[in-house]
């Protein structure tokens, strides 16, 4: 058997620990070994974002981040983006926007617009379109997921949460 | 460098404002139903799925693009801890030829055996050979790479033109030339041993006669490239083979009542055997119709009596998973003086991969069928090649056609000095016109659609600036109908359990769900809807040619009315009336011999336990009415001089939707359906070496459009109803992928003044086309 | 190697340049206020290397020792003349970044050395800097082609004193394309100057024909982006 180390992490406000192997990614480690499969993996080559979280305040793709490198971080996925109080501005935007189709992106599409408007809550659509650049969709054409994403911003900006 | 987002300033254009009176759900925007757990993380995809004792499968692919398989030795795999069964094609029973109707394609079990595990042969690169299930994919891998095979490499065939010559090297030795004149008739066998596996042809008319009589002839080649669906979601399967013998397979694809016959057919068992739960998929587009996991999972299962799940990787999805064809074209069209097309003559030849069974017969059919035209020629080529099998994309075979049609087309209103959309109104298709297959038109909205292209802003608006140009073009797709069943249970609060067999890629839940609820009276909210399993609802086609919200709607609009009697019966119960006493209009139950005693649908549910019990309904579809889609493109481009590279400026997508059911998933359809195109027009292609390695197989290389490539994507839903729909549906989904290319050729042509004859334009091609400066505005 | 405080390192002024860790990741450059300043041509690079995502991650100093001939911070290093610092078993050295690179995915350091940082001289007085790449699509590619540059003015500003330019994705290494610089020493910051160096870097390419491009349309795109290059790196001098 492949030795695996101990791992002490925060993933979505709550500490965490696990067993993981050296070569396991972190997208590996949150999708089978602790068990959250709302983060995505769709190429596991850094080339499509579906796998985003967010890993010390900063947007990174998972299949990129070893699941040891996640020692005394702290990491929010897709599951950690709504509160008890509700859903997050972004996904009520990409609700009522209709911003999905499959939905195999949407996760990794809400957790980077969330980086973006967590800082830059009055992006524009260029600045969207160009934050966003490293998710791919194939369904929707972005067209709804730009618009989603430009709603969201001015109702966080309203201050609405 | 000029792109998207830099342009400060430039309009966003917003969707054309859609509002409907005619119905008050029908045509509405409520939220998806499912899109709270795939808006938070919890929706299930094939790759989710977990399960105590699972094993990890991994499969062998071939570095060969064409060879013989001399031997397989798997022992040393075996050996490695952890490593718990190999499988082969050794292991699959020996079926013999049937075709499965899979909706869009036909499938062949001894055909997709051979796909799934290479026999004596391989015959493209990422051919898979042999699966390993062990405890980790880690160790799968590692064993994997213990595998030996002996090849005799043999000399790939990777051209369609050089594949479909007398002397061609052949990939099949007992294949022969089938002559067709139907989609999928199977045709006369000619006999003749050839890589082209089928010849179709569609012929009217006096052709000779029609370019004698033409003013203006246009004589025109193009290329294609393969390219692939391009979902986000890699495929997987998870499968359990019981000691009983029942099979449980968990998997997402776009059809579990296909992936139950395909599995059962491969593994020659009986259909009842397997059992499919669908899980949410990830994308689909036509690619995750074909089976090609589930079986292997199955032999592993069966073999180790433990569940095994594959999960492919991307390079594995574009290398061992269905693109589609690549094509060589010829186009002949003879218009007279006043832009009549008095005789066209196409010629198709389209690469199949490894297997019969490229959809060169609905390029054959569609690409003209928007033209009424007298005199016609059509031959259509099906030609095995030494790549991927090609499977269904998206309208599958009509954009390859279209971008040859739809780009020549645009030459001869050049050289009539014609406006392009005038050209086309001038020759459209009505209702009764006969298609190239011989078939009339039903109810089609290619004058509607034309006219609002014209009549749109986006047409009239001058486009001004050096190297900027504006592109027209059309696409026709006959849409599909299919059979579908749909189970409803009203509860006791008045809220309706909506169980169909259709997997849901892009939002039919709410679109199938809001027929029912207009039925009945109720709101989209008080619909439940949910995909059944293949114990738990009627047989249903795959979500495929755009036929859900169509077909399965109308098996979910029977049900309702099903439902409405019973709940009438009851209302007459209460009411100690006749049910024809009972009348039910938006959402009340009115006792006809006395208006005062009125039930809404919800009040009326909390009694059915009092008055006979709980009343749920069945019901099945067949439509035969199917509205064919029709959609037109306006599209505004600059392209830069320098490095050949095209961005796009403004994009209008026009299309005869029949009735929207939701619209904002119509435009979504629309959207996503032209983004698809202009990833085809630009960039997206299979890059082979010359011994037929795929060489861009990931994300970086095969370049799809992201976010900063595009404008947002304008709408303009033109409803014709169908007739054939209880509320007018059309399909909505594929045909959007058809005028794009040609669009955006069209306006490429217009920015330089020189023609692209080939897919990618990328900006390589471009720069050639500029130096060799051919055609001209 | 992540938790070596030596790579982690980003110091930048005026007066004493700049020192680079190599485990910087992107994101840090692009937000630096003072690099931003002084060294805007190391921004426009470090902000394209793929996505946001990858740029929270990736560092220049991955980008420098994974030696791709199509790295796009390598070029923009070179332009700026940094330096190499190498730690090893026999203590440390130094390396002109445009030494660095001895082949496809392959450099000059040796078992146990590893790359520490590079160091950057304080900018010249009116000096400017480039780097720009061509890829079909806008983001998330990899260059086709691309072309750092960087030019010192005189005091009026007219004249080119002197200039750098190296080649990306042309070559089994990246490039510097010294005819075009000599050829730039002294001249005129016009047109025809910027024109002649062109064709000159275009003489310096020695590319590949691959997927991602053809000989001839690398060569060209060469002439192409060391223009716009050179424009943008004179307009810069002349503002700093």
């Amino acid at each position: 058997m492949v030795r695996k180390v101990h791992i002490h992490t925060n993933i979505n406000d709550g500490d965490v620990e696990f067993l993981c192997e050296e070569r396991q990614s972190l997208l590996e480690v949150l999708r089978d070994v602790v068990g959250l499969t709302g983060t995505k993996e769709g190429c596991n080559d850094g080339n499509c974002g579906a796998c985003s979280v967010i890993l010390d305040g900063r947007l990174v793709d998972s299949c990129l981040v070893l699941g040891v490198e996640a020692e005394g971080k702290e990491i929010t996925t897709i599951e950690g983006i709504a509160s008890v109080d509700g859903l997050h501005p972004i996904q009520q935007a990409f609700l009522e926007e209709a911003a999905l189709q499959c939905g195999i992106c949407t996760p990794g599409f809400i957790v980077a617009a969330k980086a973006l408007l967590d800082r830059e809550p009055e992006a524009d659509e260029a600045r969207i379109r160009h934050w966003l650049a490293g998710n791919l969709c194939r369904c929707t054409g972005y067209d709804k997921i730009i618009r989603a994403v430009m709603k969201a911003g001015e109702t966080v900006q309203g201050g609405a949460r | 460098m000029t792109s998207t987002a830099d342009r400060k300033g430039a309009p966003s254009y917003t969707s054309e404002n859609y509002s409907s009176a005619k119905y008050k759900v029908v045509g509405t925007r409520p939220i998806r139903h499912d899109g709270l757990d795939k808006v938070t993380g919890r929706a299930k995809y094939g790759a989710d799925v977990s399960m105590s004792g699972l094993l990890h499968g991994k499969l062998l692919r071939s570095p060969h693009a064409h060879a013989k398989i001399l031997s397989i030795d798997t022992s040393e795999a075996l050996k490695l801890e952890g490593v718990k069964a190999v499988v082969t094609s050794q292991d699959l029973p020996i079926v013999a030829d049937q075709l499965i109707d899979l909706a869009e394609v036909m499938a062949n079990p001894r055909v997709m055996a051979e796909n799934i595990l290479a026999g004596a042969k391989v015959l493209y690169k990422g051919h898979a050979i042999a699966a390993v299930a062990a405890m980790s994919p880690h160790v799968a891998e590692e064993a994997v790479g213990r595998i030996k095979v002996e090849y005799e490499v043999l000399p790939p065939l990777l051209d369609v033109r050089e594949a479909m010559k007398d002397d061609a090297p052949l990939l099949h030795d007992g294949l022969t030339t089938r002559n067709t004149a139907e989609r999928f008739g199977k045709g006369t066998d000619t006999g003749v041993k050839s890589n082209i596996a089928s010849h179709i042809q569609f012929k009217r008319g006096d052709v000779e006669q029609g370019f004698k009589d033409a003013h203006v002839i246009v004589e025109r080649e193009y290329n294609t490239k393969g390219v692939h669906q391009g979902y986000l979601e890699p495929q997987s399967s998870t499968v359990n083979w019981a000691p009983d013998g029942h099979i449980t397979v968990w998997t997402s694809t776009q059809g579990h009542f296909g992936v139950r016959a395909q599995t059962a057919a491969v593994l020659a068992v009986p259909e009842h055997m397997v059992k499919v739960v669908p899980m949410e998929i990830g994308g689909g587009f036509g690619g995750k119709i074909p089976v090609y996991l589930d079986p292997v999972c199955a032999l592993l299962s069966k073999k180790t009596g433990k569940p095994v799940k594959i999960v492919l990787t991307r390079k594995e999805v574009f290398e061992g998973t269905g693109p589609t064809s690549g094509t060589f074209m010829r186009v002949k069209f003879g218009a007279d003086k006043n832009g009549l097309i008095t005789a066209v003559e196409l010629f198709l030849a389209y690469e199949a991969g490894a297997f019969p069974g490229s959809p060169v017969g609905a390029g054959a059919n569609t690409s003209l069928a928007p033209y009424k035209i007298d005199n016609l020629l059509i031959d259509g080529y099906d030609v095995t090649v030494n790549k991927p099998k090609v499977q269904a994309y998206r309208a599958p075979g009509s954009p390859q056609a279209a971008f040859a049609v739809e780009t020549a087309l645009d030459v001869l209103a050049d050289e009539l000095g014609m406006d392009p959309m005038d050209l086309r109104l001038k020759n459209a298709s009505k209702e009764g016109d006969r298609q190239p297959s011989g078939v009339p038109l039903p109810s089609v909205g290619c004058v509607e659609v034309e006219q609002a292209m014209k009549e749109h802003d986006h047409y009239k608006t001058p486009l001004k600036g050096p190297n900027r140009g504006r592109g027209v073009a059309m696409g026709y797709w006959g849409n599909g109908g299919m059979q579908s069943s749909a189970t409803l249970t009203v509860n006791s609060n008045g809220t309706v359990a909506v169980v169909t067999g259709s997997v849901d890629i892009g939002g039919t839940r709410p679109a199938v769900a809001m027929q029912a609820a207009e039925v009945l009276g109720i709101s989209a909210e008080d619909m439940r809807p949910s995909v059944g399993d293949t114990d738990s609802v009627g047989w249903t086609g795959v979500t495929g040619g755009s036929r859900t919200a169509f077909s399965t709607g109308i098996a979910a609009i029977t049900a309702a009315e099903d439902i409405k009697d019973r709940m009438i019966a009851r209302a007459a119960l209460v009411w100690e009336v006749k049910p024809e006493d009972v009348s039910f209009r938006d959402g009340v139950f009115t006792n006809g011999k006395n208006s005062e005693e009125r039930l809404t649908f919800k009040e009326l549910a909390g009694k059915l336990m009092a008055t006979g019990g709980p009343i749920s309904a069945s019901a099945a579809s067949n439509p035969r009415q199917v509205g064919p889609g029709v959609c037109g493109n306006i599209v505004d481009v600059e392209v830069d001089p320098d490095t050949g590279k095209v961005t796009i400026l403004r994009y209008t997508v026009v299309e005869d939707v029949g009735q929207a059911a939701h619209p904002s998933y119509v435009e979504g359809q629309m959207q996503g359906g032209a983004v698809q195109g202009i990833g085809w027009a630009l960039n997206e292609e299979y890059f082979f070496t010359d011994d037929g390695a795929m060489q861009n197989s990931s994300f970086l290389d095969y370049r799809m459009p992201t976010s900063l490539d595009l404008p947002m994507i304008d709408t303009v839903l033109v409803e014709v109803p169908n007739p054939g729909h209880p509320f007018g549906l059309r399909g909505v989904g594929e045909v959007s992928i058809v005028p794009p290319m040609a669009a955006i050729s069209n306006a490429i042509s217009h920015a330089l003044g020189v023609r692209v004859d080939r897919l990618p334009m990328s900006p390589g091609v471009i720069l050639e086309a500029m130096e060799a400066g051919k055609g001209g505005k | 190697m992540k938790s070596i405080p030596d790579v982690n390192e980003l110091t930048c002024s005026a007066s004493k340049g700049l020192t680079l860790g190599a485990a910087v990741p992107c994101y840090r450059i692009y937000e630096d206020q003072s690099i931003n300043k002084l060294y805007p041509g190391l921004v426009d690079s470090a902000w394209m290397i793929g996505g946001i995502q990858i740029q929270g991650r990736a560092s220049v100093g991955g980008n420098l020792c994974n030696a791709a001939p199509s790295a796009d911070t390598i070029p923009a290093l070179i332009a700026l003349e940094a330096t190499c610092v190498i730690a090893g078993p026999k203590g440390r050295r130094t390396v002109a970044v445009e030494d660095f690179c001895t082949g496809p995915s392959a450099n000059v350091l040796q078992d146990g050395e590893l790359l520490v940082s590079m160091t950057f001289p304080p900018p010249t007085a009116r000096s400017g800097a480039h780097y720009l790449r061509f890829i079909p699509r806008n983001e998330m590619d990899i260059a086709i082609a691309g072309v750092g540059a960087s030019v010192v003015l005189d005091q009026s500003k007219t004249r080119i004193e002197s200039a750098r330019i190296a080649l990306a994705s042309v070559a089994p290494t990246p490039v510097v394309a010294k005819e075009a610089q000599d050829l730039l020493a002294g001249k005129e910051a016009n047109e025809a100057a910027i024109e002649a160096a062109g064709e000159a870097a275009k003489a310096a390419a020695k590319p590949i024909t691959d997927m991602r491009g053809t000989v001839k349309q690398r060569v060209h795109l060469v002439g192409v982006l060391t223009r716009r290059a050179l424009r943008k790196a004179i307009e810069r001098a002349k503002e700093a």
